[in-house]
């Protein structure tokens, strides 16, 4: 039987734990449900206290004498407190020390049923703009193998941006390249999901889009076969979960705008604070947003 | 804070004595031709010079071998007690490629991967977490920790100590306490004492003068008992960065160092040619590293 997300993090994690001896730490790990069944119940896994600030710094101190750390972060919110040593040394520390702090940093997010101004924030762009991490959204068992791979076969922090209501995903998501299409849409993270129901919308109402699945966001990863479906469509938008202004929808298509010379659009969530009830919520773009963002650019290119 | 007239002996003999003497001496040398190149511009970068602290690290670098060293902005004393590289540190100091650090970390960012001191980046008491963290990794590897009075006031430094101790985590932690946050006053800046703190959760610790005869009894009586925590009273002499200096510095521990080894009865000329054999080695040294005049 092929295994979930969540089954794929477990197993990634156990076999680090037991067989890397590496080390996993966070706060609460072994509480209500083992981080929605993603950290395995063996060794080498350290409960933190609050320690929201040191933590990460706890994590980097580990991650220089080799341990490769797994530093879980339940809520990506609270990485406006927990990314200070981050940022400041296990990013730095590899260009300013020649000493390397590999964090890999499970960074989760959700969003809606009232999770309100603390506990829904997707916030993977702060850490496409310090210098120093590998960022990634992974959404499929199979991302998330590639970039534990990666992880392990280079020396540098990574920041993986995780979305809770991925993680019964077993499927891989593939790109979509049409003949005839309109528009080139770039989905990151969970996003990717609200962009794939917008578009059986928008194919029933005729309008052809491709889609392209964009895992890394920093390095960004744009191949010839990323940027080809572009140049064909001569219009494109990126869709993120993550905040539009200055967030990496916008960053990405400034950058496919400077490599094809072709007009993109970004759409993230809203610049102001989510609240908790259903009326005050602003994460991943909404399917009829991102339906009706496709059909205002359709209509600027025409 | 304790007293030295407490012990009831001494912790090191007259070797060690006049081998930290030798270290103090060696250090406040080095910095004060640090002083003297950063005076003429020579050294460009923002400097933390330690003269007037050397004693702490010189005494516990004589008793407590660590296997990585975590420090502070304030770090020339360290990194020169535990005998890291003089040459890079100058050229460090200089900005040269061939700095310690490429000439990227300055004079707060030294280090020397020789003698496990790990580079420090400027942010306050960041390398107190750290050092919790590389203890947590290799828990049999011996860690020093050092860092100054402000430092203890960051919220994240009682976190790290306290895990520390829960942990059982083998660190030795010294606050080089020298009542100054660039010029604020600790009273100013809070009421409480963190060896009081530290001391509610049943943590060993000291709060004590830089004495070296108290710093050895304290090192000594906790190396084998860590995570410890040793508050060590000091005197900056001058500006927190830069050469400058406001007022005369209330003591001056390698003076009064002196002056109880010849109590003691170590012969002044022993001292007077260890001292120039120091001045003149250190001006050799710099002398390869600075601009021809």
């Amino acid at each position: 039987m092929e295994k979930t997300l969540a089954e794929t993090i477990k197993e990634i994690t156990k076999n680090h734990l037991e067989l890397n001896n590496g080390l996993i730490l966070g706060q609460c790990l072994s509480a209500v449900g083992w981080v929605n069944n993603t950290v395995p119940d063996t060794k080498n896994l350290v409960e933190l206290p609050m320690t929201d600030v040191a933590g990460g710094g706890i994590a980097a101190g580990a991650a220089i004498v080799g341990r490769r750390p797994i530093f879980v972060v339940r809520f990506q919110d609270f990485m406006y407190l927990n990314s200070s040593m981050l940022i400041n040394y296990a990013a730095k520390a590899k260009e300013l020390f020649g000493i390397s702090a590999p964090v890999f940093i499970r960074a989760l997010a959700t969003e809606k049923k009232g999770t309100g101004p603390t506990h829904s924030g997707i916030i993977h762009s702060m850490f496409m703009y310090a210098p120093g991490f590998r960022v990634c959204a992974p959404m499929t068992p199979g991302e998330y193998r590639e970039i534990w791979k990666d992880f392990m076969e280079h020396d540098s922090p990574m920041f993986v941006s995780e979305h809770r209501h991925s993680f019964n995903q077993i499927d891989e998501i593939k790109d979509i390249i049409l003949p005839d299409s309109q528009i080139t849409i770039y989905g990151i993270g969970y996003a990717r999901f609200n962009v794939l129901k917008a578009l059986e919308i928008l194919t029933r109402q005729g309008i052809k889009c491709n889609f392209i699945n964009l895992l890394w966001l920093k390095p960004l990863k744009l191949t010839h076969e990323k940027i080809e479906s572009l140049t064909k469509t001569k219009i494109g938008l990126v869709v993120d979960s993550g905040f539009e202004i200055a967030g990496a929808s916008q960053s990405i298509a400034y950058e496919l705008m400077k490599k094809t010379k072709i007009y993109v659009e970004a759409l993230g969530a809203e610049d102001k604070p989510v609240g908790t009830a259903e009326r005050y919520e602003n994460g991943t773009p909404s399917v009829e947003k991102i339906v009706n963002k496709v059909k205002e650019l359709i209509k600027l290119k025409d | 804070m304790e007293e030295y007239n407490l012990l009831k002996k001494d912790f090191f003999g007259k070797e060690q004595k006049i081998n930290i003497y030798k270290k103090i001496y060696e250090i406040r040398e080095f910095e004060k031709q640090a002083k003297k190149s950063f005076d003429v511009d020579s050294i460009k970068c923002p400097i933390y010079l330690s003269i007037g602290q050397e004693s702490i690290s010189a005494t516990i670098s004589e008793f407590f071998k660590p296997d990585y060293i975590f420090t502070q902005h304030r770090g020339h004393s360290v990194y020169i007690a535990f005998g890291g590289n003089k040459d890079k540190l100058i050229d460090e100091l200089l900005g040269k490629d061939i700095g310690c650090n490429k000439g990227k970390g300055g004079s707060p960012g030294i280090q020397d991967l020789n003698i496990g001191m790990i580079g420090h980046h400027g942010l306050i008491g960041e390398n107190v977490p750290l050092a919790v963290g590389a203890a947590l990794g290799a828990p049999e590897k011996k860690i020093l920790c050092v860092f100054g009075d402000g430092a203890v006031e960051e919220d994240y430094i009682f976190s790290s100590i306290t895990f520390a101790f829960t942990h059982k985590l083998p660190i030795l932690f010294i606050c080089e306490d020298n009542n100054l946050s660039i010029l604020t006053k600790k009273a100013e800046r809070r009421s409480w004492e963190i060896t009081d703190a530290l001391k509610g959760i049943g943590m060993p610790v000291a709060d004590i003068l830089d004495d070296p005869k108290l710093i050895a009894q304290k090192v000594n009586e906790f190396k084998n008992n860590l995570p410890a925590f040793i508050n060590c009273r000091t005197c900056r002499h001058l500006w927190h960065v830069g050469t400058g200096q406001d007022e005369i510095p209330s003591i001056d521990r390698l003076k009064e160092f002196k002056n109880s080894l010849l109590n003691e009865g170590i012969d002044l000329n022993e001292l007077t040619k260890i001292e120039e054999k120091i001045k003149l080695e250190n001006e050799e040294l710099w002398k390869k590293h600075l601009p021809k005049q």
